[in-house]
């Protein structure tokens, strides 16, 4: 079974938030809402400093807390791939998801429903990239199954250092960052 | 066109309340928008993009008759299938609520913004009107164009036949004109847009106040991003610690108006330690003696004081450049309005690059080509007798292009000749040019002000006629027959319906010359005719080009080692190290360093930039680009901020050498910039009140350059020469 | 020095969480106090004591559904999708404790009507004589009433127990990550319970026993406060910078004053006194546990969402 993932080069990204601008509208994501984000860290003083660039999102962990909490079994992980979702006519809007998660990935849609993330899974299930993937202008974000060795993503992974958000909080996140 | 005369008094902040306020993007949207005959599925549009002047290829979707989402087209060159965010973004301009709906003929005194809708026939009417009777009074030169981007051909197509040559793009003397002169004088060619730089194969690229990535010129940022990744070395050189700057190898934090003392102390390590392409020099330059003679005392001891950069550092990156060339670019940026000294400090950028042998070479710079697709065969245009009004006794000797600074100029003293009416196009003067107070007082002395706009821009606000053009997804427009790496033309076409009484550029333009009585000028009656019959005579149409978006010409040599012949279209026919034409009109023929002015104690020198999100002053009322950044802050030094006892997040005000205060805007305090500087994003702190969005939102560096350094060769206005103090909120 | 910027500002999430208001704490602190007083209920029924806590055992669990029932609401007006609540009942999701809760109030209903049915209020007997003549019958069954304290035993501990859980699973919230957390707040539940049927009890025999079991209450409590404490204390960096927010931080002067100080530490001594009759009986001090009670639900639940692991 395939468990898709991703990877993103710090190194080659801007922070330019072209794909937030992406998953905006390719997914309807209201407004005043972000299902992924850019954060900048510097550190250093002046000239001599360091800037990492983070594109963040729904990292849909292989131990995701989201899933454990939900009552109603609306937080789900999907069949295809491992994704993480949410069925919204399923959702009590509780929020013990937004809780769970050391992320702050997920928000409560005006609609009432908890949403994030999906990975882009209606146009993964249509062989094509998550919108953020696809749109960047740095060409520094992947997606692939994790669990084939051959895919891009997993050979980034095999030969350039990484890391991932928050490791030491158990959630077993499928994002890497590329240093 | 209607009959029925419409007349309301409105002010522009209430033009379409409440029609599109936007909930969800495009889901909340009410009937009359968006309302195309297709009952569901997804249908592809493909157009290119005009939320920059880039012009990147793309492909609007649209879904179950909504507009959804723009992406980019695979087949482009610019964009290869991928936008930038503001192209992505793009959407938003459709759904924008404070889009002008209506032509509005001004109704109290300008700048007031009361205004009345008029139907197009009134409204155009009293344009022509009006231009007739400036004619018949002074003549048609005193009926000048201000125009941006590729949308206002066919507005200089209707002035032209009016009879005026009176026509500027603010994109020369505020922004790349000093650069294109600059490299012109030096190369003979100026640097193109898109610049012809071939960053994607550079192994060192100089970047001198140029931030690409938060620049987000899409063809270089991606380029940038591949010359990274494959491990090129980056040198940056900025007084703000950019995104860019992250990247480097070197960041070179520079004392701002000091980069030519910088280039020069280059140009003499190259030249003293014999670093440079000799063999390249020899062959192609003209001079070279006589150069290497003016910079000899220039070394980077000497430039050490002025630049804040360390002797031993200026050696090493000056090294770092030689490593790699001829495959070092040392960037020629895209604003270079500076300090008044811009022309020339580009030019030694040109010779930087001359001395490092990247001109015509891979990873310097390439030879764009271009296809050939016939012009539209119009009547000849009247000859103008009096002249264009900008330059007059070519005071700016070296000018390639008109100054829009010149033309505001005449208007205000009526030398060499009035001018009595401004045409705009899709240009925030009052952004764009320096001081405002100039180009309000100007506004004020003309018979006519025309502003062409998509919302109730600044400009419009002191507008007599404001007429409402359909954006890029709502229009065709003229070809963009691009002048690139590999030569292509592209077509916009129309994807949605305008969701009001906007029109497209061509159409207004059009029925403007039919009331001048120009109808010998538009024989053609729809732009698909004039389209097709260019697009006829280059062997392809428009029906086939409507299908693909881009039509791609073959590939064409674009290095000298691939055939494109060295020449240079210089006095010398050869690379100028050393220029005489510069020496005979009076300036120095190789660059010459000047200490720029201090500004008063305690104050800041203020610098403005780019944001990824948003173009100049135009983009901030669009709701996703909104959404993303609403506002900007002031960068102060994080010692600074701690020894004025701010922090991030406090609001203050700016106040500059002349007792300009801007708005109250948030500060971001950050290690990110030298302690003499402040930073802002470009387009903020908007004035308008049709521009509901954005009123008020962060502060204007428009507003507060009210001085300016006007470059002695070209006419440039260098921007960055104001000083700004802090004013802490009680 | 290290500058974060976030492009991300996304409502209830940021700039810190702030998902839960004043709905959750309210039901937490009626949840515990129900809870507390069913499973007293449920004791004294089991040691069949039950004449001679005729409060605690036949007045409290009437108050104990009106009380339950106005958490249910204020729990309900939390949801942010409210039409689907039903979505709890369709499924057994044996991994949320939320999922456990909602059937344990569910259950928790019929329990409490079976305690109120041993001896309904005169009112609605004689409202309905049916209702007398099947409590009579009911009541009289050693059986069923030790079928029913049992329940109360186990029915109350579950809800007191669960909520606590429930938070100590979010681990992502590095203040509710305590196993100690679920005990402290049955520990607190049954102290309210007892506090409050020693406030109301008529009879003195009653008060003074139920008394001197909010004394052992609160003096366990006191401990589970430090137990929590010194476990999160030496767990990770993110636990640590999540208790300095009560040791130290912007929640401290709440946690310590009306939570530790008039919550447990000022009834006790006056309770201690009471019931050594220095003092007379007075309902100050259970008034203090209530709020006590609740203003330790308001900070668990305040704090917590403050709490977050280290974004370095």
């Amino acid at each position: 079974m395939a468990r898709y993932g991703m990877v993103i080069d710090t190194r080659t990204c801007v922070g330019c938030m072209d794909c937030v601008v992406a998953c905006k509208t390719e997914n309807q994501v209201p407004e005043g809402f972000d299902r992924d984000w850019v954060t900048q860290r510097l550190t250093g003083r002046f000239p001599t400093l360091q800037l990492e660039i983070h594109s963040e999102r729904c990292n849909h962990c292989d131990n995701p807390p989201c899933v454990t909490c939900c009552p109603t079994g609306a937080s789900h992980v999907h069949q295809n791939g491992g994704v993480v979702l949410v069925a919204h006519e399923e959702c009590i809007g509780c929020k013990a998801c937004l809780a769970a998660c050391p992320y702050d990935a997920r928000f409560i849609h005006p609609n009432g429903y908890a949403d994030k993330c999906t990975f882009c899974i209606h146009r993964v299930e249509k062989g094509q990239d998550p919108a953020c993937v696809a749109v960047c202008p740095a060409h520094c974000m992947h997606f692939g199954d994790l669990d084939d060795p051959g895919a891009g993503v997993s050979q980034l992974i095999a030969s350039r250092k990484h890391h991932v958000l928050l490791p030491a909080a158990g959630t077993r996140p499928r994002i890497y960052y590329l240093e | 066109m209607n009959g029925v005369s419409r007349r309301r008094f409105l002010k522009i902040t209430t033009a379409g309340a409440g029609a599109a306020a936007l909930a969800g993007v495009a889901r909340s949207v009410p009937g009359a928008l968006g309302n195309v005959a297709d009952p569901g599925g997804v249908r592809s549009v493909p157009t290119f993009c005009d939320i920059c002047f880039w012009k990147c290829g793309a492909i609007a979707s649209v879904r179950d008759g909504l507009l959804w989402k723009i992406e980019g087209n695979p087949e482009d060159p610019l964009s290869r299938g991928r936008l930038c965010p503001r192209g992505t973004g793009g959407v938003g301009a459709f759904f924008d609520s404070d889009r002008l709906r209506t032509p509005l003929l001004r109704r109290s005194r300008r700048g007031e913004e009361e205004w009345v809708e008029v139907t197009w026939d009134e409204a155009l009417g009293h344009v022509a009107e009006k231009m007739l009777r400036i004619r018949a009074e002074h003549g048609p030169e005193a009926v000048a164009l201000f125009s941006h981007g590729l949308g206002g051909a066919f507005l200089k197509h209707t002035l032209k036949a009016f009879g005026s040559p009176n026509i500027a793009a603010p994109s020369f003397a505020q922004c790349r004109g000093p650069r294109d002169v600059g490299f012109g004088l030096t190369f003979g060619e100026d640097v193109g847009s898109p610049e012809r730089t071939d960053i994607r194969n550079a192994r060192c690229l100089v970047l001198i106040g140029s931030h690409l990535g938060e620049n987000m010129h899409n063809t270089q940022v991606q380029e940038f991003a591949e010359a990274v990744g494959s491990g090129a070395s980056i040198i940056v050189v900025d007084p703000r610690f950019s995104i860019a700057a992250s990247k480097a190898k070197h960041y070179l934090p520079i004392a701002p108006g000091t980069d030519l003392a910088l280039l020069l102390a280059w140009m003499n390590v190259l030249v003293r330690e014999g670093l440079y392409d000799k063999e390249y020099v020899a062959t192609h330059g003209f001079g070279f003696e006589a150069f290497a003679a003016e910079i000899a005392a220039l070394t980077p001891e000497w430039a050490y004081p002025e630049t804040g950069i360390e002797p031993q550092r200026i050696r090493e990156t000056a090294r770092e450049m030689a490593r790699y060339r001829p495959a070092t670019l040392v960037h020629p940026g895209r604003h270079a309005t500076w300090y008044g000294d811009d022309a020339q400090r580009s030019r030694a950028i040109a010779l930087l690059n001359a001395l490092l042998g990247s001109w015509g070479r891979k990873g310097g710079f390439y030879a764009p080509a271009s296809m050939d697709v016939p012009a539209y065969p119009y009547p000849p245009y009247p000859e103008s007798v009096k002249g264009k009004v900008d330059n007059p006794g070519h005071k700016y000797p070296f000018a390639t292009e008109p100054l829009t600074n010149g033309i505001r100029e005449a208007t205000l003293s009526g030398t060499p000749y009035p001018i009595k009416g401004w045409l705009v196009y899709a240009s925030n003067l009052i952004q764009a040019l320096p001081n405002a107070e100039e180009t309000i007082r100007a506004i004020q002395s003309l018979d006519l002000l025309v502003v062409v706009d998509v919302v109730g821009s600044e400009i419009a606000g002191w507008a007599d006629v404001v007429l409402p053009e359909a954006t890029y997804l709502e229009r065709y427009d003229d070809l963009n027959v691009e002048l690139f790496r590999e030569p292509f033309v592209a077509l916009r076409q129309p994807v949605v319906p305008a969701p009001a009484d906007q029109k497209p550029n061509w159409w207004i333009a059009r029925q403007l010359a039919l009331k001048l009585g120009l109808g010998a000028y538009y024989p053609w009656r729809d732009i698909e005719e004039y389209l097709d019959h260019r697009l006829k005579g280059a062997g392809h149409s428009l029906d086939q080009l409507k299908r693909t978006g881009i039509w791609r010409g073959p590939k064409q040599p674009v290095y000298f080692d691939e055939g494109v012949p060295a020449t240079f279209a210089t006095a010398s026919g050869k690379i100028e190290f050393y220029s005489l034409q510069l020496k005979q009109a009076g300036f120095d023929p190789v660059p010459k360093y000047q200490r720029p002015p201090v500004g008063p104690p305690g104050s800041f020198r203020l610098l403005f930039g780019r944001a990824p999100v948003h173009t100049f002053s135009r983009t901030q009322t669009n709701p996703l680009l909104a959404d993303l950044m609403s506002e900007n802050e002031v960068w102060l030094n994080a010692r600074v901020a701690a020894r004025y006892g701010v922090r991030t997040g406090d609001r203050v005000r700016l106040k500059n050498q002349d007792g300009v205060v801007s708005n109250p805007v948030k500060l971001r305090s950050t290690e990110a910039i030298r302690p003499d500087c402040v930073y802002l994003v470009h387009g903020f702190g908007h004035t308008a009140k049709g521009l509901r969005r954005a009123l008020g939102k962060g502060a204007s560096d428009a507003q507060l350059i009210t001085r300016y350094a006007v470059d002695p060769l070209m006419g440039g206005t260098g921007m960055n020469v104001n000083f700004v103090t802090l004013e802490l909120e009680a | 020095m290290l500058e974060i910027v976030s492009s991300r500002n996304n409502p209830l999430v940021d700039p810190w969480l702030h998902v839960w208001g004043w709905e959750i704490p309210f039901y937490l602190f009626l949840g515990g106090w129900v809870a507390g007083m069913m499973v007293l209920s449920g004791y004294f029924l089991l040691k069949g004591r039950e004449r001679q806590r005729r409060c605690v055992c036949f007045a409290l669990p009437l108050f104990g559904l009106v009380l339950l029932s106005l958490g249910m609401l204020s729990l309900f007006l939390d949801l942010e999708h409210k039409p689907y609540v039903f979505r709890l009942y369709l499924t057994v999701e044996p991994l949320s404790p939320m999922s456990w809760g909602s059937w344990i109030l569910v259950l928790v209903y019929p329990v409490l009507v079976a305690n109120v049915l041993l001896q309904p209020p005169a009112l609605a007997v004689a409202a309905w004589p049916r209702l007398g003549s099947l409590s009579r019958r009911f009541a009289a069954r050693r059986g069923v009433v030790r079928a029913v304290g049992g329940a109360s035993v186990l029915a109350g501990t579950a809800l007191g127990i669960y909520t606590g859980i429930l938070l100590s699973a979010l681990g992502a919230r590095p203040l509710w990550n305590s196993a100690l957390l679920g005990p402290l707040f049955l520990v607190s539940g049954l102290s309210c319970g007892a506090a409050f049927s020693h406030m109301v009890a008529r009879d003195v025999e009653e008060r003074t026993a139920l008394a001197r079991a909010d004394n052992l209450f609160l003096s366990v409590e006191l401990g589970l406060f430090a137990l929590y404490l010194i476990g999160l204390l030496s767990a990770s960096e993110a636990h640590l910078e999540a208790t300095r927010l009560l040791l130290g931080g912007p929640f401290t002067g709440v946690f310590w004053v009306f939570v530790v100080g008039l919550g447990v530490v000022i009834p006790l001594l006056i309770q201690v006194l009471a019931v050594s009759h220095r003092i007379a009986h007075t309902p100050v001090a259970p008034l203090l546990v209530l709020a006590g009670g609740l203003a330790l639900r308001f900070v668990i639940v305040y704090a917590g969402q403050w709490s977050r692991w280290p974004q370095t």
